[in-house]
């Protein structure tokens, strides 16, 4: 044996992808032994199916008027019965599936990156960078969530685009507390020190030893996000300024069938179980998540 | 104290100022000529002058916010774009008085059911009760307040009949009329509400009761009872002011959104018709009232939380 192969070496890191798929794969095994998280998970993973698929299986277009069958109870046919205007409401809502996981599913995954890049850099390096998000944040947070979305979205104009433009802006500097008050916990850590003393690169440090130690923060946080992401996108489109027309939007559904609520109960209540059995998937889920990761998440 | 005080309220007007100029700035992103949003389509050139003169809108943005805000402070709110250009500041707080109305009779139901449940989750951990109480926060309390609101108006307005189904609060209205009108916008409230504070007096609960001290008294031979209600109720329940004031931003997002269910005229419903509008000037002043009010309840809990825990009160 040569002096070369002395174990002085660290130990060999897992990539970070191995990291991150390790994670996924014990989380999701802890997942399925919690009967409620379970529910929770085989919901969402239903709903997100029908995002996918939900246009493939439903009988009708969104927007098919159907010669005849104007406000149809749900039937064997019309499984949801049909509107006002003869539109089949179970295929409304599958269309709609589509954008109310799809719209705050990407505003959370681009929220999460930007929050995460930027809280770990703030955590790490701290000074001016630590300084100008804690007070965005404050400027923020002084405006309750949904009147601050209302403001942006009535002056850029409601559209998918501007949903998701929102989310961003109103998530992406919550999520950054959360990675950057984490980061500066791992800081004075030992094996960052090593990781130091090693003369390993700053990117290496960031995301190879501290990412996945402030990961269960971050799988925790994009939970709670992507399901209060939901509950926003539901809401702005009850109050009209979610998807517009004619895309088939839930909150914009049950809002339109309140006025013929009298004679089509049927087209208020399908969109609106959809969105409840949806955000009790999603909690479900993130509760779950919770648990096994011991975080409780931020409120806002 | 007073010294904690005086700081607080100082950052209290920061605030306020910095949400001013987002708001303002926000609003400036509009797109179209507000004079020609104001006339109609149909307006001469000169008249469409002659008011973006006496609006200021020709003078330069920061000119145009100083001017905004001296009026807002000094109680000139403008007036609405609406027909008839009502002025906005009477508009504005007749509707703040039936939100906050709202807004106290939820949070008189939702805090002390909040905070018992809490109390009954923790001190049951994991047992049966605890599970029923944790499920059915997680899922009923987590809907948005439009299905909620809807499914209780189905069942106690249009079905039992027990309440209105919608709250449109006559001003000759009895106290009892009004009441029972808000009796079903107010639950809904306390949906929202319940789930967090719920779960963080639960935690809180779960926490204090493995501490150290808990274990001294309840050996010196306090009773159960006393032990909960003199000890660890009050270190318990200290987050909880916390959790509250910061739920108070999810309760004014839903109250927007429950004016909107019960056709209540509230702030909420003003804003949205604001939006709806792009009636600037209504927008910007129910914001500014929103955010004081928000800013008012974090203070008022910050404060509470400093009376009661003196390591903050003395720091």
């Amino acid at each position: 044996m040569t002096s070369a192969n002395v174990s002085y070496d660290v130990p060999v890191q897992p990539s970070a992808l191995t990291q991150i798929r390790r994670t996924l794969f014990t989380t999701l095994r802890k997942l399925s032994r919690r009967p409620l998280s379970l529910v929770g998970l085989v919901i969402v993973l239903v709903f997100i199916f029908l995002a996918i698929f939900g246009p493939n299986i439903a009988p009708y277009r969104f927007d098919e008027l159907i010669r005849g069958a104007t406000r149809q109870p749900p039937s064997e046919l019309y499984l949801f019965g049909t509107d006002r205007l003869g539109r089949d409401v179970f295929s409304r809502v599958l269309w709609g599936a589509r954008e109310i996981i799809a719209l705050p599913a990407i505003a959370t995954a681009l929220s999460v990156l930007f929050g995460a890049t930027i809280g770990l850099f703030a955590g790490y390096f701290g000074g001016w960078i630590d300084e100008v998000i804690s007070r965005f944040l404050d400027g923020l947070l002084a405006i309750p969530a949904l009147v601050l979305a209302l403001v942006m979205l009535g002056t850029i104009g409601p559209s998918s685009f501007g949903i998701v433009v929102v989310i961003v802006i109103l998530y992406t500097p919550i999520v950054a507390r959360v990675i950057r008050s984490a980061t500066l916990n791992m800081r004075a850590l030992g094996f960052i020190e090593a990781a130091k003393l090693r003369s390993e690169s700053t990117a290496y440090i960031l995301f190879r030893e501290i990412l996945p130690g402030v990961l269960p923060a971050l799988v925790v946080e994009s939970a709670l996000r992507f399901s209060y992401a939901i509950f926003l996108t539901a809401s702005l489109g009850f109050l009209g300024l979610g998807v517009q027309p004619p895309s088939p939007d839930w909150g914009r559904m049950v809002n339109e069938a309140r006025e013929t609520f009298a004679q089509t109960p049927w087209e208020l209540w399908a969109p609106a179980a959809a969105i409840a059995l949806l955000v009790i998937g999603v909690n479900l889920l993130s509760d779950g998540l919770r648990s096994i990761f011991r975080y409780e998440g931020q409120l806002v | 104290m007073a010294r904690y005080l005086l700081r607080r309220i100082v950052l209290l007007l920061i605030t306020l100022l910095i949400t001013s100029v987002v708001i303002f700035a926000l609003t400036q992103l509009l797109p179209g000529d507000v004079a020609r949003l104001i006339l109609g389509r149909e307006a001469q050139p000169q008249a469409l002058e002659d008011l973006r003169l006496e609006l200021g809108l020709n003078d330069p943005i920061p000119m145009q916010y100083v001017n905004w805000l001296s009026g807002f402070v000094t109680g000139d709110w403008g007036t609405s774009f609406t027909s008839g250009n009502p002025p906005i500041r009477p508009l504005v707080l007749e509707r703040v008085g039936n939100s906050l109305l709202l807004a106290f009779y939820a949070l008189a139901i939702s805090i002390p059911l909040a905070i018992f449940l809490g109390v009954l989750a923790g001190l049951n951990e994991n047992k049966w009760i605890d599970n029923v109480i944790s499920v059915v926060s997680l899922s009923v309390v987590g809907l948005p307040e439009f299905v909620t609101g809807l499914v209780l108006i189905n069942v106690f307005a249009l079905g039992l009949g027990w309440f209105p189904a919608s709250a449109t609060a006559p001003a000759d209205a009895t106290f009892g009329e009004m009441l029972s009108q808000l009796t079903l916008p107010a639950i809904t409230a306390t949906f929202v509400l319940l789930a967090y504070v719920v779960r963080m007096t639960r935690a809180g609960m779960i926490d204090e009761l493995k501490k150290p001290y808990v274990r001294t008294v309840t050996l010196k031979g306090l009773p159960r009872r006393q032990v909960i209600v003199k000890h660890v109720l009050r270190n318990a329940l200290l987050p909880t002011i916390t959790v509250i004031a910061i739920s108070f931003g999810w309760l004014i997002g839903g109250l927007i959104v429950i004016e909107n269910v019960f056709s209540y005229p509230g702030l909420g419903r003003l804003l949205t018709a604001a939006v709806e509008r792009k009636d600037i000037p209504l927008l910007q002043a129910s914001v500014m009232v929103i955010v004081f009010f928000f800013a008012l309840a974090n203070l008022i809990a910050d404060l509470l939380y400093a009376l009661l825990n003196p390591r903050i009160r003395l720091e």
